[in-house]
C-alpha cells in the first residue's frame, strides 16, 4: 500500500530519469542539457531545504498558536489587527488552508476587515516562508516586498469591510470536500 | 574561466565540493542563514530535547511530502529552460517587454498553483535569467494572494461577491507592490 503510494508520487520523476539515462546512453544532446540544468537546481535546493524545513518544524512546535488565537476574537481596532497579523505570520500552508481559520475567527467575532487582513497576512507575511524568500531572493528584496505588502493588504481589508458591510460573516461550506 | 571548464568536466560529487569551496557572493547570505538555523536548532535542543525531536520530525515530514512535487517542478523547469531559450523568456517577461511582461507574469501567477517553497526557487531562477525584479515581485504576489484555481473553495466560504472582490483587489495590489519594488530597488 505504502510502496504503491511512493511509486505513484515519484512516477513522473522515474520517467524523467529514464529519459535522462537514455539520453546519456545514446548521446542525445537535449537530454544532456536538460540534465545539466536539473542538476544545478537540484544541488542548490538539496543543500539547504532540509535544514530550512527543520527550522519550520521547530517554529511550529515552539510557537503556541492557541495563545495568540485567544486574543483575536475580543479585541477591536488596532490591537485586534495587530494580533490577527501576528497569528497569520505564525502559520504555514497554502491560502485555502486559511479559509477554515477565517471562518473560526469570524465565528469568534473578528470584524470583516480583520478577517481579510488575516488572509492578506497569511498569504504574504508568513515568517517561516520569509526565511525561504530571503534565502532565494535576497534580504533586501524580501524585506521590501513584505514591507510593501503590509499596507496593501490592510487597505484591501478596509475596502472589503466597506464593500461587504460590518455584519458580513464567513460561512461554513456545506458541500465542499477539502482534499 | 579555468574553474568553469573544470566544473563542466568533473563528476557531480566533485562539482558539489567545488561549489561549496568556491562559494559565490550570493551564497554567503545563504551560508549565514544556515548558521542562524543551526544556532536555533542547538538552542532548541538544549532547552527541550523532546520538543526539538518533535519539530525536526515535523519538518522532515513536510520536506519529504514536498519532495516529489519539488522534483517534478525542477524537472519541468529544466525542460522549460531548454525548450525556451533565455532570449524568448526575456523577450516575454524581460525589461524590453515592458508593462505587457508584468501583465503576463501577473496572469501566470494568478492561475498557477505553486506552493511557496517552490515558487521562491523558481523566482530565483527568473532573476538569474535577467527578469526584472518588479515583474518577479508581481509574479510572487499574485501567486500568493490571487487564486483562480481555488476560487470554488473560496466562494464556498466567503460567497461569490467577497471572493471575486478579494481576488480582484489582490490582483491590483500586486501591481502596486511591483511598482514600489521598481521604485526602490
Amino acid at each position: 500500500m505504502k510502496k504503491k503510494k511512493i511509486l505513484k508520487d515519484y512516477f513522473w520523476i522515474i520517467i524523467f530519469f529514464i529519459f535522462i539515462v537514455g539520453s546519456m546512453f545514446i548521446n542525445y544532446e537535449p537530454g544532456r542539457q536538460i540534465y545539466i540544468n536539473f542538476e544545478k537546481f537540484f544541488i542548490e535546493m538539496i543543500l539547504f531545504l532540509p535544514l530550512m524545513f527543520v527550522f519550520v518544524g521547530l517554529f511550529d512546535v515552539w510557537v503556541p498558536k492557541e495563545k495568540v488565537e485567544r486574543h483575536v476574537g475580543h479585541e477591536g481596532g488596532i490591537t485586534g489587527t495587530f494580533w490577527i497579523i501576528l497569528l497569520a505570520t505564525f502559520q504555514a500552508g497554502p491560502l485555502y488552508g486559511a479559509f477554515p481559520v477565517a471562518y473560526l475567527l469570524s465565528k469568534k467575532g473578528a470584524s470583516p476587515r480583520n478577517i481579510f487582513i488575516y488572509l492578506g497576512a497569511f498569504s504574504c507575511m508568513k515568517l517561516p516562508m520569509l526565511t525561504f524568500e530571503i534565502n532565494f531572493l535576497g534580504l533586501k528584496f524580501s524585506l521590501l516586498r513584505t514591507l510593501f505588502s503590509l499596507p496593501v493588504f490592510i487597505i484591501i481589508g478596509i475596502i472589503m469591510e466597506y464593500y461587504l458591510g460590518k455584519d458580513y460573516k464567513v460561512t461554513q461550506p456545506e458541500n465542499v470536500k477539502m482534499g | 574561466m579555468g574553474l568553469n571548464r573544470y566544473e563542466t568536466s568533473c563528476s557531480p560529487v566533485g562539482r558539489l565540493g567545488l561549489n561549496l569551496l568556491f562559494c559565490k557572493e550570493e551564497d554567503k547570505s545563504v551560508l549565514s542563514l544556515t548558521i542562524v538555523f543551526v544556532i536555533c536548532l542547538l538552542l532548541s535542543f538544549l532547552t527541550d530535547k523532546q520538543k526539538t525531536y518533535q519539530g525536526c520530525r515535523k519538518g522532515m515530514n513536510m520536506f519529504l511530502s514536498l519532495l516529489p512535487s519539488l522534483l517534478i517542478v525542477l524537472a519541468l523547469v529544466s525542460v522549460f529552460l531548454y525548450v525556451m531559450p533565455e532570449k524568448t523568456l526575456s523577450s516575454l517577461l524581460g525589461a524590453k517587454s515592458g508593462f505587457l511582461g508584468v501583465v503576463i507574469a501577473a496572469l501566470a501567477g494568478s492561475v498557477a498553483l505553486i506552493p511557496g517553497f517552490i515558487s521562491y526557487p523558481l523566482a530565483a531562477i527568473f532573476i538569474k535569467r535577467g527578469i526584472p525584479l518588479p515583474t518577479v515581485a508581481v509574479f510572487i504576489t499574485t501567486l500568493m494572494m490571487v487564486g483562480i484555481m481555488t476560487m470554488p473553495i473560496e466562494i464556498a466560504y466567503f460567497g461569490k461577491k467577497a471572493a471575486f472582490m478579494r481576488n480582484f483587489l489582490s490582483f491590483i495590489g500586486a501591481f502596486i507592490i511591483g511598482l514600489l519594488i521598481g521604485v526602490f530597488l
